[in-house]
């Protein structure tokens, strides 16, 4: 690939690693990366990949910016209250780098779309706050093979994990199936701290890049759990279930499910 | 001193730190192991920035020469891909 000058400056940082340079510039510049939920965990993560040079990003959700959101919602700011998230975030990543192209998906992710949706994109990140688009996500990337990192925050606690297909373990080998309704409160009933979505997002975005690049190591068969109030990071095994309903020997669930009824809005 | 003739030569007169490194680096990253990379540049601090770099990536130096009052002029043999 050849690097126009704005180029070399604006990833300079980047071609001088051993484990990047020109040659992982180009890779990155050539991924596509699909992102469900432009919220808390979709904004850093859309961010930091916009800023590496991810040729194309795709965001999709189906709210509006709200108040609410911008005590961690980075991408939104007042100016674009009311306006869908997608295309709020979309004009502060085309702003912080104009090289990326992103694509502003404004739709709820659901089992009817999903698979269409994700098929043209290299790896998918989760973002998403909810069980129903949680475990969606989980068995749509298994299906259709695409690497996932999938993120969680709630109150002063966050986790990352890193999915890849036939790989290791899915999501469901952790937990077979979403909690019930009302069980697990959401950020909207329990509280977030801000800046918790930075540090898990910022994760996220970490797995992708050494994904691309084929550097490193990632969080494959491993949840990393992060508690900000006490400052811990704590590593995970999570071994593949040969019973796992999804991806075991015999599994039962063969096509996309839809758990909405009971939950609240994502 | 025996004369090396250098597969690619680059001149990155004018760049400082650190395109003078995101430049050089480009260049041995296009070659194949076992070429030689021929460097001017003007910018006295990557004179001794570039040589240390390369090493550092497994490359090796070959020559770091001050040519005139401005100019140095730097051998790398691409050891490593």
């Amino acid at each position: 690939m050849d690097f126009t000058d704005d180029q070399l400056m604006r990833y300079s940082r980047h071609i001088i690693l051993p484990e990047v340079g020109g040659k992982g510039q180009a890779k990155i510049a050539k991924a596509k990366v699909f992102i469900i939920g432009a919220g808390g965990l979709g904004c850093p993560v859309g961010y930091y990949l916009t800023a590496a040079g991810v040729g194309t990003i795709a965001l999709i959700d189906n709210d509006t910016v709200e108040m609410s959101n911008l005590q961690r919602q980075i991408a939104h700011s007042v100016q674009t209250i009311g306006m869908p998230k997608v295309e709020s975030a979309k004009k502060t990543f085309e702003a912080l780098n104009p090289d990326v192209n992103v694509v502003a998906i404004q739709k709820r992710i659901s089992k009817d779309n999903i698979i269409d949706l994700i098929r043209d994109y290299d790896i998918v990140v989760d973002g998403s706050d909810n069980f129903p688009t949680r475990y969606l996500v989980n068995d749509a990337c298994f299906m259709a093979r695409k690497p996932l990192v999938t993120g969680a925050i709630l109150r002063f606690e966050g986790q990352v994990t890193t999915i890849l297909p036939g790989d290791g373990p899915c999501y469901r080998c952790l937990f077979e199936e979403p909690p019930p309704p009302g069980l697990v409160p959401s950020c909207q009933e329990a509280g977030v701290l801000g800046v918790l979505p930075g540090v898990i997002g910022g994760l996220q975005a970490t797995e992708v890049l050494k994904l691309i690049l084929g550097k490193g190591d990632v969080l494959k068969g491993e949840l990393l759990m992060y508690n900000a109030l006490k400052t811990t990071f704590r590593k995970v095994r999570v071994p593949k279930n040969p019973s796992c309903p999804l991806c075991g020997a015999k599994p039962s669930i063969t096509e996309l499910i839809d758990y909405n009824e009971g939950y609240c809005a994502m | 001193m025996e004369q090396t003739i250098p597969d690619k030569k680059i001149n990155i007169k004018g760049l400082v730190c650190p395109y003078t490194f995101v430049k050089a680096k480009l260049a041995i990253e296009s070659m194949e192991v076992g070429q030689i990379l021929e460097i001017l540049l003007d910018y006295e601090e990557a004179s001794r920035s570039i040589p240390k770099s390369m090493e550092d990536h497994g490359q090796k130096v070959l020559k770091v020469e001050k040519v005139s009052d401005t100019d140095w002029v730097l051998q790398i043999r691409k050891d490593k891909d």
